[in-house]
């Protein structure tokens, strides 16, 4: 009996994923839609919310072409390569204290090994579409996930420093005991993650891979259809992976915020901040009531009333584990794993419609000049704020806060130096320019 | 596979390959190449080692189309060429055919004409700027700069009608009188304008990505400008001072204060902080002309039926691109015997190869849309 509960947990992810997939990016339409001055889809269900179905059907019908001179075989299993790496990651991620399908010893080494082999499908799907475009998206995807996971990496063994182990589950507990998230403790090593995780997932403004005004799609150029569907799971897929696992190291995984403070509610075992997702479930279900008679359409109008009710049937199951408090720990801790998660990936959308996009140059040199020697530089600092803690007896503020500032200092003088370096590149290369001109 | 895919591409890739090197076509359909412009890179990695811009993929023969229409019916289809900036397109026109007549338009006719020309340059800079920015992969500020233009569009709409292929002037002067509330909603569009340019500001100018993309980037020296016939923005942010607006001035611009933003290094990053410039000033001319426009007729008294004596013109006027001038020689009859457009997209984009050789595929698309063209200029 107990490997079917993991088998269930696997079906679930597997079924669950791809509609949240969608729904995320609905939610990224939604997002960019209000920071560009409109409304984004309305249209398939009330403000939208079918959208993600819609798009799903359209794209299972769609034909599924071929380029002539492809290479057919590996052009149709590159995809599948790709997505399915990204799933099997799922295995380890912690999405509570419950709910997960194996609690690995090396449980984070498994989830960076398996989705860099992601990689694969990208390189191996814009090799064998036959197109330039795809050769040069793939080659700078392989470029980059190169450069990024080495920073990526660096900057996920502060938070393993801190935490004593590879094991997801005890990472989480780790913070627990520490009474703060490991953010708290290496900001430096946080920030580094979430600079290198978008590289790793070839989102804005590192999308080079796929940059749409450069390559037309990059890799994906000659994929359709479902096949391009499976592309685009693989990376809102990996998106959720990178965005769990900086949950799970930096943001305390499934513990709720102030995860110390235990008020409770007058007479009862009930803590008072537990409450809170049952308010904001049934908030959400009230709001959705009140818009649906304001939409325009009858179906429309029913789909929100569904949508409400949906949403008090999760209040309602939110509040009444509280009462039940066996089932308590797994569903409010995947309540707020998923919550975390969300957030995470919102800064993803925002820096997407925010920023320009790098150049190729730029982005190996941010990699390699500035993100991988100031991650080295915080695995060094959080080494010595831990000697100063556990040896020397100091305060975590003042150990932490010190080895802070040190990195922050090394980052500012990395930055004038790249900046120096270049100022000193472009006055050679105006004098190289200016010299022959000179000369006749 | 290579051999046959590169014999059947002229130019270029008729020059030997080396062994590191591709040839990458982009376009004529592709995102970033506005409209149906294709360019061949020939890349050694991402580098590009050699260039070549294909045109004609628009061609409609206008030039040939005003050989048999006469000078009034010709008036609409200058504004099929330059289609983000028709109106300027029209001012050129009518004022090189009037210039033929030796007829001029009257003083209220040369202050409407040019408050709306200003307000077509802010809209086409908006067109610029937007693109630009979500070539360089800055999706947002497109969907602003389509926001302020609207508000122009409006303007034209309700003053002739049409939006963007305008038809806003005639020969002469003005068809229509100016509608009530004019002034005012191109006043109210300049001051909010104010703020909207500085919004943009806040988001590109200081921008870290943004000017890593922009600086150093299609550097284009004052001696290689003028030797390829560079104009407009694009000349005078390498460093020259010459916009026809003041060299030779034309409809009403003598009457108001404004400057010439010039930059000096010649990149990418110049000729935005110039055309950002550019289109502060314009809305200062409007300011300037909205209070002035003077009480008059609108249209000079040159008959219905146009014969210009035989002899030939050139006028040019400063459009948003840069110095777009019409040809046109009269042989006495009501139709031109011929007219030659000089367009400025058309003439800026030979200075492509020389910015995009040894940069990379990124750069690319930043040079086009930084030199601003618009296909329907290029190939007429």
């Amino acid at each position: 009996m107990p490997y079917l509960l993991p088998v269930f947990y696997g079906i679930v992810i597997v079924m669950v994923l791809p509609l949240l997939a969608g729904y995320i990016v609905l939610l990224e339409r939604k997002v960019m839609a209000d920071m560009q001055a409109r409304l984004g889809p309305m249209r398939v269900g009330p403000h939208g919310l079918l959208q993600p179905i819609a798009d799903a059907l359209k794209l299972l019908i769609k034909e599924d072409i071929v380029p002539a001179k492809a290479d057919k075989m590996i052009f149709l299993l590159a995809p599948l390569v790709s997505v399915t790496m990204a799933l099997l990651a799922y295995a380890a991620l912690p999405f509570g204290p419950v709910f997960q399908i194996a609690d690995l010893d090396i449980g984070l080494l498994f989830i960076l090994a398996i989705s860099s082999l992601g990689v694969y499908g990208i390189v191996l799907g814009g090799w064998a579409s036959n197109s330039h475009f795809s050769l040069l998206g793939a080659m700078r995807s392989a470029a980059q996930l190169v450069s990024y996971e080495t920073a990526a990496g660096l900057a996920l063994i502060s938070a393993l420093l801190l935490g004593g182990s590879l094991s997801m589950k005890s990472l989480v507990e780790a913070q627990d005991q520490a009474g703060a998230w490991f953010i708290f403790f290496a900001p430096c090593g946080f920030f580094i993650y979430l600079v290198a995780s978008i590289a790793e997932t070839n989102r804005a403004p590192f999308d080079l891979p796929e940059a749409e005004s450069e390559l037309v799609a990059g890799y994906m150029t000659e994929y359709s259809g479902f096949r391009w569907s499976l592309y685009f799971l693989a990376e809102y897929a990996n998106m959720i992976v990178v965005a769990g696992i900086a949950t799970t190291l930096f943001l305390g995984g499934w513990l709720r915020p102030f995860a110390s403070f235990h008020g409770h509610v007058m007479g009862t075992p009930i803590e008072i901040l537990d409450i809170f997702p049952a308010l904001l479930f049934f908030a959400i279900g009230g709001y959705c009531f009140w818009r649906a008679p304001r939409q325009p359409v009858q179906i429309q109008k029913l789909v929100m009333v569904l949508v409400g009710g949906l949403f008090l049937v999760l209040a309602a199951v939110m509040f009444g584990s509280l009462f039940v408090p066996a089932t308590m720990p797994g569903i409010h801790g995947a309540f707020w794993f998923l919550a975390k998660v969300l957030v995470y990936i919102y800064a993803f959308l925002w820096f997407r419609f925010t920023f320009p996009r790098y150049r190729f140059d730029q982005l190996m040199k941010l990699g390699w000049q500035f993100l991988i020697p100031l991650a080295l530089t915080n695995v060094l600092g959080v080494g010595i704020a831990q000697i100063l803690r556990q040896q020397l007896g100091w305060n975590a503020f003042a150990a932490f806060g010190l080895t802070l500032l040190g990195t922050i200092g090394v980052a500012a003088w990395l930055i004038s130096l790249n900046d120096r370096r270049d100022r000193d590149r472009a006055a050679a290369a105006a004098a190289a320019a200016a010299a022959p001109a000179g000369g006749d | 596979m290579a051999d046959t895919y590169i014999e059947r591409m002229p130019g270029v890739s008729s020059t030997v390959l080396g062994a590191d090197e591709i040839i990458l076509n982009m376009g004529p359909q592709h995102p970033s190449t506005h409209g149906v412009l294709r360019v061949k890179l020939k890349l050694d990695g991402e580098r590009v080692v050699d260039s070549e811009c294909i045109i004609g993929y628009l061609h409609r023969g206008v030039e040939k189309i005003a050989e048999h229409r006469s000078y009034q019916q010709f008036a609409p289809y200058v504004d099929r060429m330059d289609y983000v900036a028709a109106v300027s397109n029209g001012l050129g026109y009518c004022e090189a055919v009037e210039k033929l007549l030796g007829a001029e338009a009257p003083p209220r006719a040369r202050v409407v004409r040019t408050i709306l020309t200003e307000l077509q340059r802010i809209a086409s800079h908006l067109v610029w700027l937007g693109t630009h920015a979500l070539d360089i992969g800055a999706l947002t500020p497109v969907f602003y700069c389509f926001r302020e233009r609207e508000e122009i569009l409006k303007i034209f709409e309700k003053y002739c009608g049409a939006r963007l292929t305008t038809h806003a002037f005639r020969i002469g002067g003005l068809q229509y009188e100016t509608y009530d509330g004019l002034e005012e909603e191109v006043k109210r569009f300049c001051v909010d304008f104010e703020h909207k340019i500085d919004e943009y500001s806040t988001l590109l100018t200081e921008n870290r990505i943004w000017v890593g993309r922009t600086k150093g980037v299609g550097k284009l020296s004052a001696e290689d400008a003028i030797a390829l016939g560079v104009s407009g923005p694009v000349l005078r942010a390498s460093g020259v001072p010459w916009d026809i607006r003041k060299a030779m001035p034309y409809a009403a611009y003598d009457q108001f204060k404004f400057e010439i933003p010039i930059a000096q290094s010649g990149d990418t990053y110049d000729r935005y902080i110039v055309r950002m410039e550019e289109m502060r000033q314009s809305r200062l001319i409007c300011l300037q002309a909205i209070e002035n426009i003077p009480v008059g007729p609108i249209m000079a008294r040159i008959g219905k039926v146009l014969k210009p004596p035989p002899g030939e013109v050139y006028h040019s006027i400063e459009a948003p691109k840069g110095e777009l001038g019409y040809y046109i020689v009269s042989d006495g009859s009501t139709q031109p015997y011929r007219v030659r457009v000089r367009p400025p997209s058309f003439i800026n984009l030979q200075a492509f190869d020389r910015m995009a050789r040894g940069s990379l595929v990124a750069d690319v698309v930043a040079i086009i849309g930084t030199i601003d063209i618009v296909l329907g200029e290029v190939d007429r």
